[in-house]
């Protein structure tokens, strides 16, 4: 009976239950920052990990895709880190930024967006070419997974991709958010990711909007809105490219 | 009051996305053009506009600020729903292209800092009295 009731509860109140097991989260991870590593590592990025690695462990147990947000009991967690709050919260961030500090770096921002976009799609396709496709559609699709795991699929839907391609695409994409999350505060203090003007470049560069949110916020929370702003493009620059100037170029070299 | 905080806020996130949407809608994109960025504009120069005339009282920062602190348990909670188990499960190719796609474009970010530090050098003189009259707004702020 206490069970039955308690599981009501949780359910019902999915957000609020959200809340309960986040907050939990970030204590135990903000404990963990200051007794091991005398908060060397930041708490909000054992936090970050805790949360991967918590959601693996709820994928292998439900075979779902929504990590820990597939267990019934902590479906809350799913409307707490959905697109929606999540979107809600990056804007807010914006309220800190000073205006003077963003027209000086707006240049950089629109010139590391266009590197990016082709840096990560060069990257893809030379990893596609090691491992022997060498069609077309099939390097552009994967090329545009490296991009983003949105612009991959969407790439590949126009193109006509296998779902092979297609799955390979986003999980490439997917790996890219993960790897920017975990190892963006640990790559920060060499690549001089300290201002808000290399934030801004980071964040046109990389692109994935939630692995720039995870690894600045893991970094440092004053630099987030700057790199959120230009992430915030780089998946419509990605999708406008991959089945057009992209393709095109790949159709070029290799028929 | 708070709720005048969330609901600037509010305004700001739905014209932002409802603009991208518009944008990619134009440009034939099946994806938001930047309406996360395009809000945190609204949100940046409005809010600026709006302290500038003293119509920003305490509270109703308050109401942005709340959710602006939230923003770090929001992501370790979208951290918690990724699909980890499928992206690690799909093989060697897809991993080594999403880590060499990060690794390029870590390497980039020096590259492209140095490279625009040099023309904010070069550029820096005839937008003297301009950034003044910024940072006067700025202070007042």
């Amino acid at each position: 009976m206490i069970t039955e009731t308690l599981t009501k509860v949780l359910t019902g109140y999915g957000l609020i239950s959200g809340f309960a097991v986040i907050g939990a989260t970030m204590w135990l991870s903000y404990w963990m920052s200051a007794k091991f590593t005398r908060g060397r590592l930041h708490g909000s990025a054992i936090a970050i990990l805790l949360g991967l690695l918590l959601s693996y462990l709820g994928g292998l147990h439900t075979g779902g895709q929504k990590g820990l947000a597939d267990i019934p009991l902590l479906s809350g967690i799913g409307i707490l880190g959905g697109a929606m709050l999540r979107d809600f919260a990056i804007i807010a961030t914006a309220f800190g930024v000073n205006p003077k500090e963003l027209k000086r770096a707006g240049v950089s921002g629109v010139i590391a967006l266009a590197f990016g976009v082709f840096v990560s799609f060069i990257a893809g396709v030379s990893v596609a070419l090691v491992f022997g496709y060498t069609d077309a559609v099939s390097l552009t699709t994967i090329g545009a997974g490296a991009v983003t795991y949105i612009v991959g699929p969407v790439t590949g839907a126009a193109l006509g991709a296998s779902s092979e391609v297609m799955a390979l695409s986003i999980a490439a994409g997917l790996i890219k958010a993960m790897a920017v999350m975990v190892v963006t505060p640990f790559v920060a203090p060499l690549i001089g990711l300290n201002n808000p003007r290399s934030a801004v470049i980071f964040g046109g560069l990389m692109g994935t909007s939630s692995g720039v949110a995870a690894g600045l916020a893991a970094t440092d929370p004053k630099l987030v809105p700057y790199g959120c702003l230009t992430a915030a493009f780089y998946t419509a620059l990605g999708c406008l490219l991959g089945p057009s100037l992209l393709y095109f170029m790949m159709r070029g070299l290799f028929g | 009051m708070i709720i005048y905080g969330v609901a600037l806020l509010s305004i700001c996130t739905l014209a932002g996305l409802f603009i991208g949407d518009l944008l990619g809608v134009l440009l034939g994109v099946p994806s938001n053009v930047g309406g996360v960025g395009i809000a945190m504009i609204l949100l940046i120069f409005g809010g600026n506009w709006l302290a500038r005339r003293g119509l920003l009282a305490a509270k109703t920062e308050q109401g942005i600020e709340f959710w602006s602190a939230i923003y770090i348990p929001i992501v370790v909670a979208m951290a918690a729903q990724q699909n980890v188990v499928g992206a690690l499960s799909s093989g060697p190719m897809a991993i080594l292209a999403g880590l060499l796609a990060v690794g390029l474009s870590f390497a980039m970010v020096p590259v492209l800092d140095r490279l625009g530090r040099q023309d904010a050098a070069v550029e820096k003189k005839p937008h003297e009295p301009g950034s003044a009259a910024q940072s006067v707004a700025s202070v007042q702020r």
